[in-house]
């Protein structure tokens, strides 16, 4: 499920350190967890874990590496860092832990960065593109139109393509998931309602759709026509895309789509903190 | 971490010694999770940030004194800033573990 990773391979070997190893799959963008005795005998010790089982260094002996290497490809899987606690040879339930010394590994997952797909080679996708960025999203441009859709417009995107959302979505729909944000920013049914479709059919976590609130009028009445009208599916959408901030320029709008994204993942309601109560965080 | 990465290729090039703090565990209110970063070289020079501002000059006390030998790999809490037993607090009433360590991982 997490694709192929050339450097899985090629970065473990005789004479690469553990954290050389380590480094080159973060870089790739490869699932790993790191895992390391923080407290108990063998402080320090480290071992790095992916989906596929130990790939370097070592807590101490094979049964605790085991026990535990298990348990991080577990949490890498939900990607969640973690404290555990363990016996000396990896012993977890509470019984063996009586009256034994403890150890405390620190398990860290990395997990691959989620994904933006933008529909629309606009000066909107440009900006988006750029905070999409800073917060950590690997960035795919798609438009159809060979003119507008260049590296040259769009240096800070990972990617771009040039295609329609059909073939795309068929492509790799089943790569998006709930981490994962489609922003289709074109205004031209032509390409926005295959894209919404195509968004619809993945369980990607956000889908937003630019265009003004007479634009989203029209739009349902597309999507209807191609049978887009389950009450659960359009819910799905936030249309008109972003926040209410007020802003206007490709910039503010990046930011309004942004705050949306995270609002929606965490399920806040977007307003000022000076104006509620309760734990920020 | 991921965003270290680069500085600490080159900080492992010229051959400096280097400490790294990782965020643990949080209890209460923190800025930064588990995982949250830093680094510090044998010159002293930092990376990366572990809470907004609070903890970091002490972390690099700690890291330093790792680094120098003077204290072994461990677990540092910082918190309740009125409590005697940590000097350095979150402003935010939060209780941050951070491991420290020398990164030479063989």
């Amino acid at each position: 499920m997490w694709g192929h990773h050339s450097l899985i391979h090629s970065a473990v070997g005789v004479g690469v350190s553990t954290y050389e190893t380590f480094a080159a799959l973060v870089r790739d963008n490869a699932p790993v967890s790191l895992v390391t005795i923080i407290e108990g005998p063998n402080v320090g010790a480290t071992m790095v874990v992916t989906p596929q089982g130990i790939v370097a260094g070592s807590l101490g002996n094979s049964d605790i590496d085991r026990v535990i290497s298990r348990d991080a490809m577990g949490e890498l899987e939900a990607g969640r860092t973690i404290v555990r606690h363990y016996g000396p040879h990896g012993q977890s339930t509470p019984e063996d832990l009586i009256d034994t010394e403890t150890v405390q590994v620190f398990i860290e997952s990395f997990s691959p960065p989620p994904l933006m797909w933008i529909f629309g080679a606009v000066d909107f996708t440009a900006a988006l593109a750029r905070v999409a960025k800073i917060l950590g999203y690997h960035v795919t441009v798609c438009d159809a139109r060979e003119i507008f859709a260049t590296r040259r417009r769009f240096p800070m995107a990972d990617e771009v393509r040039v295609t329609w959302p059909t073939p795309m979505f068929e492509e790799r729909g089943n790569r998006l998931g709930p981490r994962d944000a489609v922003c289709i920013l074109t205004h031209d049914p032509k390409f926005d309602v295959p894209a919404i479709q195509g968004a619809l059919a993945t369980s990607v976590g956000y889908i937003g759709v630019m265009g003004s609130r007479k634009t989203h009028a029209k739009r349902l009445e597309r999507l209807a026509e191609v049978g887009v009208t389950s009450p659960d599916e359009l819910s799905r959408l936030h249309s008109p895309i972003g926040l209410d901030l007020g802003g206007r320029t490709p910039e503010e709008t990046a930011i309004s789509i942004v705050g949306e994204i995270i609002a929606s993942r965490t399920g806040r309601n977007a307003t000022r903190l000076g104006a509620t109560d309760g734990p920020i965080h | 971490m991921r965003e270290l990465l680069d500085e600490l290729d080159r900080w492992k090039k010229t051959g400096k010694r280097i400490a790294l703090a990782r965020v643990v565990d949080i209890q209460g209110s923190g800025p930064r999770g588990a995982g949250a970063a830093m680094a510090v070289n044998e010159d002293g020079e930092v990376i990366g940030s572990v809470s907004g501002g609070c903890v970091e000059s002490a972390v690099v006390t700690e890291a330093l004194a790792i680094l120098a030998g003077e204290q072994p790999s461990r677990v540092v809490t910082f918190g309740y800033s009125d409590d005697e037993a940590f000097a350095v607090g979150l402003t935010c009433g939060g209780i941050i573990h951070l491991f420290i360590q020398p990164l030479e991982w063989a």
